[in-house]
């Protein structure tokens, strides 16, 4: 318990976010770098920062504000569709496509946020989980507009900025992916270090002192809510523009739980997570799941116990435990 | 024709509430005993259905023999896996506890898949438990029938034992205030792995005897998971007969659901469980 | 002139069992008042019936003469009710900082902004400074809480109070079990607390309370025995009898 909560403190401590440290460059640079040594890749590249984004927006409820939900998937599934169903019916400028599709999946998250967040514990999750699945149906069964089972059909989206197509090659996509990213990231990166963020902190480790502290506990959560909605609509967006087809697996409680997977295996709570966990789990998945996806159950598993028993803070703290002893080792 | 459609849609969804319940009875307890979020209890209700479908299908035990003895291997299981691995979390945070469960589904998916294959198993009833029974002029599968007996005298046994044996009443006590329940000398520890090995033994049990209800593959523990943690939030954790009030009322209205309006699917079971746990938040039971 | 804080009629049952009876009880603007009273005679009940952490089963709560019983704890505070928990309530897994920050914040109304960095809003850190200094927790600054000695983590409890800036201060035992080092500066801050700030005090310490209190209030039972100066508390045999009778707690009066 104390050393659970001593990693977690580790990565809760304040970066101030007018100094940049040299490891925040890394992931940027890596992944320009994987365009070049890497060429042919850029889709799964793509799906890789889509994924980030989303886990992102996961790791705002679930890493500061301490909202666990089993249904996140609901709104980047609302996101998705959105930006599908708006390209069905002829608006097909990126742009416009995902920020209306980031506005749907916020109002879906003010509507199912301003309900499940009255309740806590084990009925939060449960209404979370029952949110996720009732979009899911719904999807599956309104097969006119969504085409069910089989996806939706025929979406395409006009040139980005009317100049750049989403090619066959999938460079558009990449450095559209890629660019949404790091706007959204600055984003995030400004909100979780600002007072708002830290009171996110505050009630992730006491409710009920925040409440004695004359917090609004209830608004507070679901501004979190609503804000993470919006980012998980905006990374549906981009899975549906980017891969011009939206499955029903976007609204699946599967992804729900991938997603919570993925962020846990990074390390939730310090924004960096996202991009170690979700570049880890998806490489590990693509060797091991090809061969037999009972497997790759068997190593998804083992990996998430392994996590939950010996490193609850993820790889980050991983590392940061391995570079600090390194730096110790060094000084002596 | 409508009255015994009506007839036959009480009945199998009595038969599906039956078997929701023998499962997720043990999750109610223990969630409200342990304050444990176990998503992976699922796992011990598949375990049940391939014990037994193993132990008649290629070892060629009898179908009554093979429940007993996959009630009694799961069990043994669930005793094992709470003292080594659950205990460890009690009091952790809700989140390790779900992270937690679901590495355990998904290793036991694997598992089955390896040993078993991605198919499902059929079951091999007896002969004397096949083909149709005429009840007030109206012809039900005999299986179910024998099923809704069956599950009503466990239900019944496990009333009796939750109401009227010193162990029922510990738990009751347990559930109520852990910490007096201590203070008055109750071996929580002791009495947690026994109720645990309780609940997953009627998982078992319940996996067992609805293979034909809810078949037995690999996709089991969280394909279904929803559908007995529904049964729990909304019953009311810790209540042992708030989830079989719940249990009824989802297996005949996701029943009646799939006759009537076979194109919404179970959307309105969905919606209906999202308004209740908004109208409840604790259960329909609520304890404490 | 109005009472600052006032109770009419205030019961709270806990299932069938009446911790808080009818309780009448007024606070004067810039009061100094002890709630004293014997093992489980419902003193922080009270204070969590006065902050609005419990709802109470009849009765009403009145804030400078205005009706908030149907308020949350959080809209009391903000009209500035604070109070010390008995049981250390902080964030464990942040810095001695960042808690007083939390408090500043949300004190300030700067809590829900989201642009500007948290360490950007200097009025509001040098206040976070000056508190720390009050409590002689500067040098702990950024230590994570849950590994501080229990006693500065009492220290952080008041300062944590202290930096919603209370008129009304409610303090649930805020000395007890502390070494005599960190007692000390607490007593200090109490007394140098200004005029203006009402005082209500629930010590065991009878030591504390008679040099403390200008009127003490015995609550017995979930009702009030006594009330008067420390003078005329120590002299009432009814009090003696309650103490004496339950078989006694701490020094007697």
């Amino acid at each position: 318990m104390s050393h659970q909560s001593a990693t977690l403190a580790a990565a809760t401590r304040p970066a101030d976010p007018t100094k940049l440290r040299a490891l925040e460059v890394l992931p940027w640079v890596a992944a320009l770098t994987f365009y070049f040594v890497a060429p042919g890749y850029e889709p799964l590249a793509t799906q890789v920062f889509v994924m980030i984004l989303f886990a992102l927006s996961l790791d705002l409820l679930v890493g500061f504000a301490g909202i666990v939900t089993l249904g996140h998937a609901a709104l980047f599934g609302t996101g998705a569709y959105a930006a599908g169903l708006l390209s069905v019916n002829g608006i097909t400028d990126p742009i416009v496509t995902a920020v209306l599709a980031t506005l749907a999946a916020a109002a879906v998250g003010l509507v199912t946020g301003a309900l499940m967040l009255r309740t806590k514990g084990l009925a939060l999750l449960m209404l979370s989980l029952a949110a996720c699945f009732l979009l899911y149906e719904v999807a599956n069964q309104a097969t006119p507009w969504t085409g069910g089972d089989d996806g939706l059909q025929g979406v395409t989206f006009s040139p980005l900025f009317g100049i750049f197509p989403f090619d066959f090659r999938g460079q558009t996509a990449f450095f559209y992916s890629l660019g949404v990213l790091f706007l959204a990231f600055l984003a995030m990166r400004r909100l979780v270090n600002s007072p708002f963020g830290w009171s996110l902190r505050g009630i992730r480790e006491n409710d009920g002192r925040m409440r004695a502290l004359g917090c609004p506990i209830y608004l507070r959560r679901l501004t979190a809510y609503v804000l993470a909605s919006a980012i998980a609509g905006l990374a549906g967006a981009l899975q549906a523009q980017t891969t011009q087809f939206v499955a029903l697996h976007v609204l699946s409680f599967q992804l729900s739980g991938d997603i919570l997977i993925m962020l846990i295996l990074g390390g939730a709570g310090g924004l960096y997570g996202a991009f170690i966990g979700v570049p880890v789990y998806m490489l590990a998945q693509d060797l091991l799941a090809k061969q037999d996806p009972a497997n790759w159950y068997l190593w998804q598993g083992a990996m998430l116990l392994a996590i939950t028993f010996f490193a609850p803070g993820g790889l980050t703290a991983l590392a940061q435990q391995a570079l600090s002893a390194i730096k110790g080792k060094l000084r002596r | 024709m409508i009255g015994s459609s009506i007839v036959a849609i009480l009945f199998f969804g009595v038969a599906y509430g039956m078997i929701l319940y023998l499962i997720s009875v043990g999750l109610s307890v223990t969630m409200g005993l342990m304050g444990f979020v176990n998503l992976a209890h699922g796992v011990f209700a598949m375990a049940g259905g391939y014990a037994t479908v193993s132990l008649m299908n290629t070892m060629g035990v009898p179908f009554f023999p093979s429940l007993a003895l996959a009630c009694i291997i799961v069990t043994g299981m669930g005793f094992v896996l709470e003292r080594t691995l659950y205990s460890r979390l009690y009091g952790a945070t809700e989140l390790r506890q779900v992270l937690f469960s679901i590495a355990l589904c998904l290793v036991a998916m694997a598992i089955v898949r390896i040993v078993w294959g991605p198919l499902a198993q059929p079951i091999q009833l007896p002969e004397y438990l096949t083909g149709q029974t005429d009840i007030l002029g109206q012809a039900l599968p005999t299986y179910r029938l024998f099923l809704v007996a069956f599950a009503a005298i466990v239900i019944g046994g496990l009333w009796l034992t939750f109401e009227r044996t010193l162990f029922g009443a510990r738990i009751r006590a347990a559930v109520d205030d852990r910490a007096m329940a201590q203070a008055v000398g109750i071996n929580t520890k002791r009495l947690f792995a026994a109720t645990f090995g309780l609940g997953t033994g009627l998982a078992a049990l319940g996996g067992g005897l609805g293979a034909d209800i809810l078949a037995i593959a690999p996709a089991y523990p969280l394909q279904h998971i929803v559908l007995f943690l529904i049964v729990v939030a909304v019953g009311g954790l810790g209540s042992i007969k708030g989830p079989f009030i719940a249990a009824l009322a989802i297996g005949v209205s996701d029943t009646a659901c799939k006759y009537f309006f076979p194109e919404v699917g179970s959307v309105f079971v969905f919606a209906l469980v999202f308004l209740l746990l908004l109208w409840r938040p604790n259960g329909i039971m609520e304890r404490r | 002139m109005t009472a600052c804080l006032e109770t009419r009629g205030l019961t709270k049952l806990f299932g069938s069992v009446c911790v808080t009876e009818g309780v009448d009880f007024r606070l004067m603007p810039g009061e100094r008042r002890a709630l004293i009273g014997p093992n489980g005679a419902g003193k922080t009940t009270m204070i969590n019936l006065l902050t609005g952490r419990l709802r109470p089963s009849s009765g009403s709560v009145f804030l400078h003469g205005i009706d908030v019983t149907r308020l949350g704890e959080a809209r009391r505070i903000k009209r500035g009710i604070g109070r010390t928990f008995q049981i250390t309530s902080l964030f464990p897994a942040l810095s001695v900082r960042e808690n007083v920050y939390l408090a500043v914040a949300e004190r300030d109304g700067i809590a829900a902004r989201m642009f500007r960095p948290a360490f950007g809003w200097k009025p509001q850190l040098q206040r976070v400074d000056e508190l720390l200094e009050r409590f002689h927790l500067s040098d702990v600054a950024n230590e994570t809480v849950q590994l501080l000695p229990y006693g500065k983590q009492r220290l952080l409890e008041f300062a944590v109070s202290l930096a919603l800036k209370p008129t009304i201060l409610l303090l649930d035992e805020p000395a007890a079990g502390l070494p005599t080092a960190e007692a000390a500066i607490i007593l200090e801050v109490i007394d140098r607390l200004p005029k203006d700030v009402t005082v209500l005090l629930i010590d065991h310490d009878m030591d504390l309370v008679f040099r403390f209190a200008q009127r003490i209030t015995v609550l017995v039972r979930g009702r009030i025995l006594a009330e008067g100066t420390p003078a005329e508390i120590a002299a009432d045999g009814r009090v003696r009898q309650a103490y004496l009778g339950e078989g006694g707690h701490g020094r007697h009066p």
